[in-house]
C-alpha cells in the first residue's frame, strides 16, 4: 500500500515557500476543476520529494523537491490559487 | 523526513563503507526494500496490460501480457542504487531485455521516454538501454512482481540510479529530442550514474 498522507503535511512542507498562510490557500485543479484546500488534498512524501495530487481525480497539483538548498516547485497542475487576504 | 514515511520494508541501518567496492560514493547497504512512491499504486489486471514502442518507429508495436511473456526471457542478478543513498546488491530478477524488444521495431532515434500508468516518466539516452543494460522485468527474487515495487512490470536499468528504473511501465517513446522526465524536471541529474554521483542538476 502506498504512503500518502493528507495535504495538512504538505501545508507543512509548502510553508517553508510560501510567505502566505497555506491552510487559508484553495487549489483549483487543471485537471477536473474540483477546488479544494491544501489540507483536503492527497500528498505522497518521500526522499526524493513531495507529490501533492487532487483528491477528486489524482491529477498532480504541485510537484516539489529540495536539491541542493533551493527548492523545486511545479505548479502546473493548479489552475487557480486562492489566498485569503488575511493571514 | 520522517521515517514512517517510508514502507515497513525499510528495516536497514547505515553500515560502514563496503570495503568490496560494490557502492558507489555516498550510498549504504540496505536489506529492506523501500517503496518510494509518487502517487496511488496502480493496480493494472493483466488482461488490461500492454506493453508499447512508439514514436519515432516505423511501426509502433505493442505486446499484450501473453505476448510479452511468450518473448525470450532473461535472469538478471543486478545491484541496484537509489538516489536517496540505499543500495541493494545482488537484486535477481527476470524479464525482457530492451534489445530483444527494440530489435522488433525499426526506429532512428537518439533518446527513450519510458511512460507508466500513473503518469510517471524517465528519459535515457538509447545507447543506455542497448547491449544488455535495461530490461523490462516481471519477477522479483523469483515471484511475481508486487504492485508496490512497480508489477506487473517495471522497467530495469541498473547502472542508473533507480527513479530511472520505471515502475509500472507500459511503453517507450522513442524520440530524436530529450525531454527530461518526472524527476530528471525537478531539479534531479538528467542522467544519474550513481559511479558518478550525478544526482541533481550540476553534478
Amino acid at each position: 500500500m502506498e504512503k500518502k498522507l493528507d495535504g495538512n503535511a504538505a501545508e507543512g512542507m509548502l510553508q517553508v515557500t510560501f510567505p502566505f498562510d497555506m491552510t487559508l490557500v484553495e487549489a483549483t485543479c487543471a485537471g477536473c476543476g474540483a477546488t479544494n484546500a491544501i489540507g483536503g488534498t492527497t500528498a505522497y512524501m518521500h526522499g526524493m520529494g513531495t507529490v501533492v495530487r487532487c483528491q477528486s481525480c489524482d491529477t498532480v497539483l504541485i510537484r516539489m523537491a529540495q536539491v541542493k538548498g533551493r527548492y523545486f516547485l511545479d505548479l502546473r497542475g493548479i489552475r487557480v490559487l486562492e489566498i485569503g487576504a488575511e493571514s | 523526513m520522517s521515517e514512517g514515511f517510508f514502507s515497513r520494508g525499510f528495516r536497514g541501518r547505515r553500515k560502514p563503507s563496503d570495503t568490496s567496492g560494490r557502492l558507489p560514493p555516498g550510498q549504504y547497504l540496505e536489506r529492506g526494500f523501500p517503496v518510494l512512491s509518487a502517487g496511488p499504486t496502480p493496480h493494472t489486471q493483466l488482461s488490461a496490460w500492454d506493453f508499447s514502442i512508439v514514436g519515432e518507429v516505423d511501426q509502433p508495436k505493442r505486446w499484450n501480457w501473453d505476448e510479452f511473456r511468450a518473448l525470450p526471457r532473461e535472469t538478471v542478478t543486478k545491484d541496484i542504487h537509489c538516489v536517496t543513498k540505499w543500495s541493494k546488491l545482488d537484486t535477481h530478477w527476470e524479464g525482457v531485455s530492451l534489445d530483444t524488444l527494440l530489435a522488433q521495431v525499426t526506429y532512428d532515434a537518439s533518446y527513450v521516454i519510458a511512460f507508466s500508468d500513473g503518469g510517471y516518466s524517465t528519459n535515457l539516452p538509447l545507447e543506455e538501454v542497448l547491449n544488455g543494460q535495461a530490461w523490462v522485468v516481471d519477477t522479483y527474487e523469483g515471484q511475481p512482481l508486487s504492485p508496490q515495487h512497480g508489477g506487473p512490470a517495471r522497467l530495469l536499468v541498473p547502472h542508473l540510479y533507480f527513479w530511472k528504473s520505471a515502475k509500472w511501465v507500459r511503453g517507450l517513446r522513442l524520440v530524436d529530442q530529450d525531454e527530461p522526465g518526472f524527476w530528471e524536471s525537478l531539479g534531479y541529474n538528467n542522467h544519474g550514474d550513481p559511479w558518478k554521483e550525478e544526482r541533481y542538476w550540476g553534478d
